[in-house]
């Protein structure tokens, strides 16, 4: 079974984010959309935390979302993917189920 | 003008996801035509709505970042971020917009209204304002 896990929220705003990360098992995925977009960046007081889970997960990144905060991919974690709307649909089929952390 | 008073908005909130960074803004510029004395804080996730380079195509909302850099025409050149919250963020002072306003005491020369401060500075000017107003 894989997961996708969205999330919504700023990290250093909410605990969404942290709640995610530790509810997630290898080989599932967590998208960052609206303002969960700037936990994509590194150099943050959040980097660690995604990129210690990275180690297990994959993290995505909506496009549109980052663009209108200007937010540039060069500011993101490295190995972070940006995808866009069609990419965002492509991976709530790809995977089994689908939670959103709100 | 009498019963001028140090107005104070404090801005905590990223934009887009949520209302209050363009509430703030819309009654910034209602309050603007009251000549008072206005300061802008833009702490924690309110340091992201004065990141340059927004484009909202996308996301179908309106870009209203383009309106911060009109407060200088309001009067309004007291614009303070804080240095922890930028930190934390990984930003710098290069990733958010220019803002100037021009000086009529001093030829019209512009002026940065951009101010880093660190929290205990803005502790500060919090405690100084005589109206604080929270979005």
């Amino acid at each position: 079974m894989s997961m996708l896990h969205i999330v919504n929220k700023s990290a250093l705003d909410r605990n969404s984010l942290e709640a995610c990360v530790n509810h997630t098992i290898k080989g599932a995925t967590i998208l960052m959309i609206e303002d969960a977009v700037y936990s994509a960046m590194k150099n943050t007081a959040s980097s660690s935390m995604v990129e210690g889970a990275m180690k297990d997960v994959s993290v995505a990144v909506l496009g549109p979302d980052l663009k209108a905060r200007g937010i540039s991919e060069e500011k993101l974690i490295d190995g972070v993917t940006v995808v866009d709307y069609a990419g965002f649909v492509e991976l709530t089929t790809k995977n089994d189920t689908v939670q959103s952390w709100l | 003008m009498a019963d001028v008073k140090k107005f104070l908005y404090v801005n905590r909130k990223a934009p887009y996801g949520t209302i209050y960074a363009w509430e703030s803004l819309e009654v910034v510029l209602i309050g603007a035509a009251f000549d008072q004395d206005v300061a802008l804080a833009f702490i924690d996730d309110g340091v992201y709505q004065l990141v340059k380079g927004q484009d909202t195509k996308e996301i179908g909302m309106k870009n209203f970042s383009p309106t911060y850099s009109a407060l200088g025409d309001y009067d309004i050149n007291k614009i303070y971020v804080e240095k922890e919250s930028l930190e934390a963020r990984g930003l710098t002072i290069d990733d958010l917009q220019h803002l100037v306003w021009e000086d009529e005491d001093d030829d019209w020369a512009e002026k940065d209204s951009i101010k880093i401060v660190t929290a205990s500075e803005m502790a500060e000017i919090m405690d100084q304002s005589e109206v604080v107003l929270s979005f």
